[in-house]
């Protein structure tokens, strides 16, 4: 066998040449420049861009259909939604009075700025100007894992965790934690029930999401809203 | 993962290599990727193209940080960024976000040294 590689010729036998290429090339430069793209869209049109990254059932729709209810009035806000195969989340939004965007990613398990890309269209074709709204929201797919990786060209990364899921959850998604702007810890309506340990968790946020503020929501009472929208940058507008 | 079949793919075109070898990922403890996955992916990715049977290595980074009040830095194990000195927690990351095809082996038709 041939010890420079695995190649199974005999090292006397060659009759090709072994090069070794030093490349140091990001595996994700195309999702990059691509996000490049969206994110000096988002700035022309001066609109702010969320990427909200959750596990599923964390409460991601729940919390755009919350916004919906108490911003909508004064904000106006759409939402592009990643999901596995069915379009739930994007008709719960509507009928919340969002404008809303299904992007499919079939097998895809986290969303691509090329997604994005091609769901922004969709909202041009629909009549829907960038620069006409306050606030586009992404809901990734939900995953802790590789959406994480995936930069979208947004403004602010939000990473969200019920009181449901435990304390530890941060410490067992590092990397996604790492990357988040704002951390919103939600369902506080359900922290007596479930006995979450609050101090704990806000412990293991700081240790691997040092960057992030975080914020304290239940999108079923509207508690901590108020806060949500000075955390996110938002200004407070005058209804429509 | 198809970017690193693509990069791969691109770069041995290029080279008019006959085979990859080797694939030589450099993966960042707080990249968002997990080795083992990669690893699984790995043959059924690469199979048909010319990098079928090429072997996968990994070169993990672990993740470090920088502590302001020691003037540090230290390994941030599990990604908690807290210093191992003095407790403060530190924001400034310095390695460990890494995501990168960082070698390859190719098998080239004409040996130079041959021909
Ligand atoms: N009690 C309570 N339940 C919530 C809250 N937010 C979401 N839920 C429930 O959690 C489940 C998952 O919510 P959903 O918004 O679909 O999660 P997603 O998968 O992250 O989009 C649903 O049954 C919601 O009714 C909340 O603030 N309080
Ligand atoms: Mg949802
Ligand atoms: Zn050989
Ligand atoms: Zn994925
Ligand atoms: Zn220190």
């Amino acid at each position: 066998m041939c010890i420079d590689c695995n190649c199974g010729v005999p090292t006397h036998a060659h009759t090709h040449a072994h090069t070794h290429l030093e490349l140091g090339q990001d595996l994700l430069s195309r999702n990059d420049t691509q996000a490049a793209a969206n994110r000096s869209r988002f700035k022309a049109a001066g609109v702010p861009v969320i990427n909200l990254l959750s596990s599923p059932g964390s409460g991601k729709t729940a919390l755009l259909e919350r916004m919906a209810r108490d911003w909508g009035a004064s904000h106006r806000i759409a939402a592009v939604v990643g999901d596995l195969a069915t379009d739930n989340d994007a008709r719960r939004l509507q009928n919340a009075g969002l404008r809303a965007i299904q992007i499919t990613t079939g097998q895809a398990c986290h969303l691509e700025a090329g997604m994005v890309q091609k769901a922004l269209a969709t909202l041009e074709s629909d009549g829907i100007d960038l620069a006409a709204l306050d606030l586009l929201v992404i809901e990734n797919v939900g995953n802790l894992v590789c959406p994480s990786a995936y930069d979208l060209g947004e403004s602010l990364r939000v990473v969200m965790l019920s009181v449901t899921e435990g304390e530890d959850k941060p410490l067992k998604y590092p990397a996604t934690f790492h990357a988040a702007d704002v951390v919103v810890i939600s369902k506080i309506d359900l922290s007596a029930a479930v006995g979450f340990e609050r101090s704990q968790a806000l412990r293991h946020i700081a240790q691997v999401a040092p960057r992030a503020r975080v914020v304290e929501v239940s999108a079923k009472s509207g508690a901590g809203m108020g806060e949500l929208l000075a955390v996110l940058g938002l200004p407070i507008l005058s209804p429509l | 993962m198809e970017a690193v079949r693509d990069l791969a793919l691109e770069q041995a075109g290029e080279h008019h290599a006959r085979r990859i070898s080797t694939i030589t990922l450099r993966i960042g403890s707080l990249a968002g990727v997990e080795p083992d996955a990669l690893r699984f992916a790995f043959d059924v990715v690469m199979a048909g193209t010319l990098g079928e049977g090429a072997a996968l290595v990994i070169e993990d980074v672990q993740a470090h940080a920088f502590c302001d009040v020691c003037q540090q830095t230290f390994p941030a194990h599990d990604g908690v960024c807290e210093c191992p000195d003095c407790g403060a927690i530190s924001r400034d990351l310095v390695q460990g976000r890494e995501l990168q095809l960082a070698s390859l082996d190719l098998d080239c038709d004409d040996d130079p040294l041959q021909s």
